[in-house]
């Protein structure tokens, strides 16, 4: 049986991920939530993840297994319960200074316009109110806002504030980015759009890549490695598979290329089994 | 549905016009040999009137309008500071919250106007054992909106914040301050009422100026005319403190999203 993981990479696969330093290592994590007066549940059973620089990888799951879990741990806003998080090789303590975040749901303070939700990311640092708003500006060109720089979150669509959320994150050049499920509120038209103005940003780069998504088809046009999780409890890491698409890619583009299907037929003859025990499950308790 | 504004304007004069003619003719005209609104206890539209517009010539008024307003404004001041730090102050620390939660509870379950008497001994006559009664009546409700505001910011924004690399100082600017400011904002309208409240009971229960005064002093002498009189200003009065308010909101709070009644 030919399998993804067998094949050689074809040309455009970033040469440097295989040998890059690791970025983000997850050696055994694993995460645990008491319930009030219950028993303790344990959402991610001990797994392990590696993130080279520069390498962009997807993490797939049934809903609820513990994909974002796995991603709060590795921003520092959860503890694990075991097992070590390694950022650019040293262990990590609190928040994760290196990592910018963008969040599935609206994370922009209402209260400031585009213009000063991406400047107060750079104002904190300590960077001039002039330069700060400068930058700003320039991101939100990047991200195709230049003209609504004013607006107030309520005055933006579901997809314009996730791109106002992506500046606001990129703004600090972090060397990680952290995504979880980013576009999952969106369209599927604008969830396209929006992953290609992703990769084109990323490509400028190469910042190292951890994009938690229950959508397969995104996880493969986008990433380099797309890893299957299992349904929790004590959800794992099932599966590893290396993209060997060309770039750049365009999302909709891609999706027409016959690597794309085989990938896709591979991939999900794997999850196929989880996303029926996550049901199974739910349909006899 | 739509109305006209003219047509509407023009329905809301005929109430009022409806209203004072029932009034007047309740006051004036016997039915069955009685009168329906005996002119002792229910005066005239056309005296009442006659009494608000001489009050304003004559400029006995302004002083009265000045003390109740210079009450209000201060128990709102005063009331809205304390309540703010207070409210920051429990939300942040819920250790504190914990332990003064009874008591709270219980001075906020007391009817304020029972104060009243023991604030007049403690304050005496003049404007602040009024504007004591209306800080009691506005601290809690900016308390009670500024904790609430503080502790309903959302999760995600805050994450976000930190995220950022946010510290504790650059949080309560940049996140808790604006929250709970949205909050006390919402209730803006109920606290100035308040205040104003607050001011003009405690202005009835005695002092010797404003409108409260004018009022009591009126109903003292069976001068029921007088009564209508200020009533009529004080209602006057209240709505225009309640258009300066709704402009205040309107510009601090332009980042919300309008309310689905304000937008039609």
């Amino acid at each position: 049986m030919e399998t993804a993981l067998q094949r050689t990479p074809a040309e455009g696969l970033a040469p440097t991920a295989a040998v890059a330093p690791l970025a983000v290592a997850l050696d055994d994590i694993s995460i645990s939530f008491g319930i009030a007066g219950g028993p303790i549940y344990k959402a991610v059973a001990p797994t392990s993840l590696h993130v080279r620089e520069g390498e962009f990888v997807a993490i797939v799951g049934p809903t609820g297994c513990g994909k974002s879990t796995l991603l709060n741990a590795t921003a520092g806003l959860l503890r694990p319960a075991g097992g070590r998080v390694s950022i650019f090789g040293a262990a990590l303590d609190g928040l994760n200074a290196k990592a910018g975040y963008l969040f599935q749901q609206d994370a922009l303070m209402p209260w400031k316009t585009a213009l000063d939700n991406v400047a107060i990311a750079l104002e904190i640092g300590g960077t001039r109110r002039a330069d700060a708003l400068a930058q700003a500006q320039d991101w939100l060109r990047k991200v195709g806002l230049a003209r609504f720089a004013d607006r107030y979150p309520h005055q933006l669509s579901g997809g314009q504030r996730k791109r106002v959320g992506l500046a606001q994150v990129l703004v600090r050049g972090p060397k990680i980015l952290l995504m979880d499920e980013p576009f999952g509120p969106l369209d599927a038209q604008t969830r396209q759009i929006m992953g290609t103005l992703l990769l084109k940003l990323w490509a400028q780069d190469r910042k190292a890549v951890l994009f938690v998504t229950h959508d397969l088809e995104e996880a493969i046009a986008l990433s380099d490695r797309v890893v299957i999780m299992s349904a929790g409890p004590e959800a794992r890491i099932i599966g590893d598979f290396p993209i060997d698409l060309a770039r750049p890619r365009d999302t909709a583009d891609i999706r027409l290329d016959p690597r794309f299907h085989q990938l896709h037929r591979d991939i999900w003859n794997q999850l196929k089994a989880e996303v029926a025990k996550t049901y199974g499950e739910e349909m006899t308790s | 549905m739509k109305i006209h504004p003219a047509k509407l304007l023009l329905l809301q004069i005929l109430v009022a016009v409806a209203v004072l003619a029932l009034w007047q003719i309740g006051a004036t005209v016997p039915i069955g040999g009685d009168y329906l609104l005996p002119e002792f206890f229910f005066s005239k539209p056309g005296d009442v009137i006659a009494r608000v517009v001489q009050l304003f010539v004559s400029g006995t008024i302004w002083k009265h309008l000045w003390i109740t307003l210079t009450e209000t404004v201060l128990a709102f001041i005063i009331g809205s500071v304390g309540g703010v730090v207070i409210g920051f102050w429990f939300a942040r620390k819920p250790m504190v919250a914990a332990v003064f939660d009874p008591y709270v509870k219980m001075v906020n379950a007391l009817p304020r106007v029972v104060l009243a008497p023991i604030f007049m001994l403690w304050l005496g006559l003049g404007i602040w054992s009024k504007v004591a009664l209306g800080v009691t009546l506005v601290f809690f409700i900016v308390f009670f909106n500024v904790y609430q505001g503080v502790k309903e910011v959302s999760p995600v924004v805050l994450a976000n914040a930190r995220m950022m690399g946010m510290n504790e100082r650059q949080l309560f600017r940049n996140v808790y301050w604006p929250s709970a400011m949205s909050w006390m904002f919402s209730s803006l309208h109920t606290a100035v009422g308040f205040a104003l409240v607050g001011a003009v009971v405690g202005e009835y229960l005695g002092s010797a100026a404003g409108l409260g005064y004018l009022i009591h002093q009126a109903e003292g002498v069976f001068d029921v005319t007088g009564v209508f009189a200020g009533m009529f200003i004080l209602a006057a009065f209240v709505l225009v403190i309640d258009w300066g308010v709704t402009r205040v909101e309107r510009r601090l709070l332009v980042w919300r999203p309008q309310s689905a009644s304000e937008q039609n």
